[in-house]
C-alpha cells in the first residue's frame, strides 16, 4: 500500500494517527487491548470524540455531516481506528440507517435522527431476520397494518445484534401480505424501542456472552411518519443498505490487529526449540494470512475505485467477495489466537472472571480468546452467510 | 501503426489509487487482444507449436512491428518508456491467447538483465536488436539441482589468458533452442550455494563448446538443456560486476513473477469464462448443470480467485519498480505465492466443471490448465514463497 498512496494520503493517515493518539480515552484503550473488547460507554464515548472532530460519519453527504473524503481516506480512516483498534463507529447507525436516511428519508425524519444518529444519542439495531426468514429474508412476516395514522406492528425478529442496547430499531415489515412477489410488500419501519408491545429476550450466546436478541411486536403502535422512503418498497431500501459502503465489511485492519495480537502472544509462549512465534508453522500460518490480506486489500481498493467511477447507488455484486473472503480471513485469525491459547481456553467465564487479578499479566488475554474464537463463527453467517455471497456472485457476476 | 504506438506509449504514468487504464492505456489493451484474437487460435497455435521452430517467426514480426517488444525499454535504446502497467496489459492478453513465442526469454528476463546489467554499448545492441524482433535471447540459469534456489549455481567460470571459460550444465532454459545470445550464469567464486561470486555472461548461442538440447514443453512452450564444455567467451562478456550476479537475477526473477503474474490473469479470466459458458449450456437432469448451487459456489470460488490474482498482478506491476530490496522482495513473494494458489484453484476448478472433455487434449481448457501448472511452478511456487515469506517480516 506505501506505494499505492499518494504523498497526500500519507499526511492523511498521519494526522488520523496522531488524532487517535491524542484523543482515544484511556479506558477505551485498555478495553481494546483485551477481550471483549468495549463497553457501551466506550463505544457512545468514541463516537461522540469523532462527531466533535467531524469525522463520525466520513461517507455521508457533506450537508448531513460527510467529510468529502475520497473512498481511499475513508478506507484509511476505517482502516486506522481498526488497527489501533479504537472502538468502531456503530455500523447500524453510520453504515445502516443512516445513508437509508440520508438517501430515501423525508426532511423531517433527516432533520430528526440524522444528528443524533452522528453522535449516537439514538442507537439504533437492526431488525431484517425472523425465525422462519434467515438467508430468504424475503419470506419475513412480521406485519404492519395501517391504522389510521399509524401502523400496527405484530411478529418476531431474531438474531438482533445489541437490541439490548438500542434506542430504536429499523425493521422490514410487511406492509402488502398479497403483492406479486414477496420482495414488492415489505416496508422500512423506525420504530422506538421503548414503545408499548416491545419486548427483547436475550439469546445466550456459545461464547456465554450476549450479542444477539429475539425481539417481539405485540400490537406495536408505530407513527405512518416512521415509515422511510415509500410502502412497499422496504426491499430495495435494504438492498441499498446492503450494498452500500460494503467495501469496509472485508475489515483488513482488524483482522491485521488481530494476526498482531497473535504473534505478541506466541512471542511469550513456548514450543520445541524456543518461542512458538518462531515455529515455522506458526509463520507459516501468518504468512499464508499477510498473503491473503494483501490480495483483498488491493481488490477493496480496486472496488473502491471502481465504484467511485460508476458514481451510482446500485449494489456492487463485486462487494460480495469482500464478505466472503473478509470474514473467513476474520475467522482465520480468531482460529490462530485460540491455537496459540491453547490449553489456556479451557476454564469457562466465570472462572475466566475469577482468575482476573491472579493471572500472569502478559498472559492475561489468552483468557479471552476463545469467546472471540466462538463469536468469530458468526462472520460466515450475519449480513448474508457466505453461502449467500456466492450464491450473488454466481447469480450477479456469473449470470448462472 | 508503430507511430501511432509510439506516441501513445510516452506517456506518463503514475499509480496513485487509480485503477483505471488511461487512454492510451486502453488503446494498447485493444490493440494486443485484436491482434492475439485475429492470429492466435487454439488451432494456429497447436500448428505454431507443431513447427520447426516452435514459435511463429510472424506473430514475433507483428508484435515487433506494434511496438510491444521494445515496449518498457527506454527509449535512449530505441524502446517507448513503457511502465510495469504496460507490460501487464501486455502479458495479460498473451495469456488469454496462451501466446508461445519467446517474449517472457527474450523480453521479459533477458531485456530485465541488459536494462539492469549490461553497459551502454551492450544496451544500444542488444535493446534494440530485441525489439525489432531480429534477434532472440534466453537465461540460463536453472539446474539440475537447484529448484527454486537461485543461489544454487555450480556451473564455473574461470578467467584464463583473458577469456572467460565457461564449464556445467543448465536446465530448462526457457526457448534455449531458438536463442542467438544466451545470458548464462556461472559461479566466479565461493561454494555451490553462496549467494557471492555469481557472475552473469552474455554468450553467443553458436560459441564453439556449447551443446543444446531443445524440446517442447508441457505447456507449448520450448526448453533447452544447454552443455557448456570449455566455453570461451571475451572478458567484456561479463555483464554486470563480477561476482555480484546474484541481485541482477533475483531481480530478473522478480520481473519474471511479476509477468507470469499478469499472464496468469489473462489465462484465468478464460477458463473461468469459458467454464461459466459451459455451466449455462451443457445439460444434464433435464437442466443447464449451471442451475446447481454446488456447481454455482464452485465457480464463484473460482471467480474470487481470479480477482485475487488480479489484484496481486496489480500490486506485483506497482513493486516490481520498490527501491526497498526488502519491500520488494516480500511483494514479490507474495504476489508469487497468490498466484500460484489462484492457478491450482482455477485450473483445476476449469477442468473439474468441464468434466470429462476437460481432461482432452482437443479441447482448450485443458491447455489453459497446463499453462497455469507451469506458472505455478515458474519463478518458486506457493511452498517455496511461503516459506519466504515465513521468514521476512511483513511490511503492513
Amino acid at each position: 500500500m506505501e506505494l499505492a498512496f499518494s504523498s497526500e494520503e500519507i499526511v492523511f493517515r498521519d494526522e488520523i494517527r496522531a488524532f487517535i493518539a491524542e484523543k482515544l480515552p484511556e479506558s477505551a484503550r485498555k478495553n481494546g487491548g483485551r477481550w471483549p473488547h468495549w463497553s457501551k460507554e466506550d463505544v457512545v464515548t468514541w463516537q461522540r470524540i469523532l462527531n466533535e472532530k467531524g469525522w463520525a460519519v466520513p461517507h455521508w453527504p457533506v450537508e448531513y455531516g460527510g467529510t468529502n473524503w475520497t473512498a481511499v481516506q475513508r478506507y484509511i480512516f476505517i482502516e486506522e481506528l481498526l488497527r489501533t483498534p479504537t472502538p468502531e463507529p456503530l455500523s447500524f447507525n453510520v453504515n445502516m440507517v443512516g445513508p437509508v436516511i440520508c438517501t430515501f428519508g423525508n426532511d423531517e425524519q433527516k432533520k430528526y435522527f440524522l444528528p443524533k444518529l452522528r453522535n449516537l444519542d439514538i442507537w439504533f439495531c437492526q431488525g431484517f431476520s425472523e425465525p422462519g426468514a434467515g438467508s430468504d429474508l424475503a419470506s419475513l412476516k412480521t406485519s404492519a397494518v395501517k391504522d389510521g395514522d399509524e401502523y400496527v406492528v405484530n411478529g418476531q425478529k431474531i438474531w438482533t445484534s445489541q437490541a439490548h442496547n438500542a434506542d430504536w430499531i429499523f425493521a422490514l415489515v410487511r406492509t402488502n401480505p398479497n403483492a406479486a412477489k414477496p420482495q414488492m410488500g415489505i416496508s422500512f419501519l423506525l420504530i422506538d424501542m421503548k414503545s408499548e408491545g416491545v419486548t427483547v429476550r436475550g439469546i445466550e450466546t456459545i461464547d456465554e456472552s450476549r450479542h444477539v436478541n429475539e425481539v417481539f411486536f405485540d400490537n406495536v403502535r408505530v407513527p405512518v411518519s416512521n415509515i422511510v422512503g415509500e410502502e412497499n418498497k422496504g426491499w430495495d431500501y435494504a438492498k441499498f443498505l446492503l450494498g452500500n459502503e460494503r467495501t469496509g465489511i472485508a475489515r483488513v485492519g482488524l483482522s491485521r490487529e488481530r494476526l498482531g495480537r497473535a504473534k505478541k502472544l506466541a512471542a511469550k509462549l513456548p514450543s520445541f526449540n524456543g518461542p512458538l512465534a518462531d515455529d515455522p508453522q506458526f509463520k507459516r500460518k501468518c504468512a499464508t494470512v499477510e498473503m491473503q490480506l494483501k490480495s483483498l486489500e488491493i481488490t477493496i481498493m480496486r472496488i473502491i475505485d471502481r465504484q467511485r467511477r460508476r458514481n451510482d447507488s446500485a449494489p456492487d455484486p463485486a462487494t460480495s467477495m469482500l464478505k466472503l473472503r473478509g470474514a473467513e480471513i476474520q475467522q482465520t485469525t480468531a482460529e490462530l489466537l485460540a491455537d496459540v491459547a491453547g490449553p489456556m481456553v479451557a476454564p469457562t467465564g466465570q472462572i475466566r472472571a475469577a482468575y482476573e487479578g491472579d493471572f500472569p499479566a502478559e498472559l492475561e488475554e489468552t483468557l479471552g480468546i476463545i469467546p472471540h474464537y466462538f463469536n468469530s463463527r458468526a462472520a460466515t453467517i450475519y449480513g448474508g452467510s457466505n453461502e449467500i455471497q456466492r450464491n450473488i456472485i454466481s447469480k450477479g457476476i456469473l449470470g448462472l | 501503426m508503430r507511430s501511432n504506438v509510439i506516441s501513445y506509449l510516452k506517456v506518463f504514468w503514475g499509480f496513485k489509487m487509480d485503477f483505471e487504464l488511461s487512454n492510451e492505456q486502453q488503446l494498447l489493451k485493444d490493440s494486443v487482444s485484436r491482434l492475439i484474437a485475429d492470429n492466435y487460435d487454439l488451432q494456429k497455435r497447436g500448428a505454431i507449436i507443431k513447427s520447426a521452430d516452435g514459435y511463429s517467426k510472424t506473430v514475433w514480426k507483428q508484435l515487433a512491428d506494434l511496438g510491444l517488444l521494445g515496449l518498457s525499454f527506454s527509449s535512449n535504446y530505441g524502446g517507448f518508456d513503457g511502465g510495469p502497467v504496460e507490460q501487464m496489459i501486455v502479458l495479460e492478453a498473451f495469456g488469454t491467447g496462451l501466446l508461445i513465442e519467446p517474449y517472457l526469454a527474450t523480453i521479459v528476463l533477458s531485456g530485465t538483465a541488459i536494462q539492469s546489467a549490461a553497459d551502454e554499448n551492450k544496451k544500444s545492441e542488444l535493446l534494440s536488436a530485441i525489439s525489432n524482433g531480429d534477434h532472440l535471447m534466453a537465461f540460463a540459469h536453472s539446474e539440475r539441482l537447484s529448484r527454486y534456489q537461485l543461489s544454487q549455481v555450480e556451473t564455473r567460470a574461470q578467467l584464463k589468458n583473458g577469456n572467460w571459460i565457461l564449464n556445467g550444465e543448465k536446465t530448462t532454459v526457457l526457448h534455449g533452442g531458438i536463442a542467438d545470445t544466451i545470458i548464462v550464469t556461472a559461479r566466479t567464486k565461493g561454494s555451490d550455494r553462496s549467494t557471492d561470486g555469481i557472475s552473469l555472461f552474455l554468450v553467443p548461442a553458436k560459441t564453439k563448446g556449447i551443446t543444446v538440447n531443445s524440446y517442447p514443453t508441457i505447456d507449448g512452450m520450448q526448453a533447452a538443456d544447454i552443455k557448456l564444455s570449455n566455453v570461451s567467451v571475451p572478458q567484456n562478456a561479463l555483464l554486470g560486476e563480477c561476482d555480484k550476479g546474484f541481485l541482477i537475477i533475483e531481480n530478473i526473477e522478480q520481473h519474471g513473477i511479476a509477468a507470469v503474474a499478469a499472464e496468469s490473469v489473462g489465462a484465468m479470466q478464460c477458463v473461468l469464462d469459458m467454464t461459466v459458458d459451459y455451466l449455462k449450456t451443457r445439460t444434464q437432469f433435464g437442466r443447464p448443470i449451471g442451475d446447481f448451487q454446488v456447481l454455482q459456489h464452485r465457480a464463484a470460488d473460482m471467480y474470487v480467485a481470479v480477482e485475487e490474482a488480479r489484484s496481486i498482478a496489480i500490486y506485483a506491476a506497482m513493486m516490481t519498480t520498490e527501491k526497498d530490496t526488502e519491500k520488494r522482495r516480500h511483494a514479490m513473494a507474495t504476489t508469487k505465492a497468490q498466484i500460484g494458489v489462484s492457478c491450482r484453484e482455477v485450473g483445476q476448478g476449469g477442468v473439474q466443471l468441464h468434466g470429462g472433455i476437460g481432461i482432452t487434449e482437443e479441447y482448450a481448457i485443458g491447455h489453459y490448465f497446463k499453462r497455469l501448472s507451469m506458472i505455478e511452478r515458474q519463478f518458486g511456487d506457493v511452498e517455496h514463497h511461503m516459506t519466504t515469506l515465513s521468514m521476512m517480516d511483513s511490511p503492513d
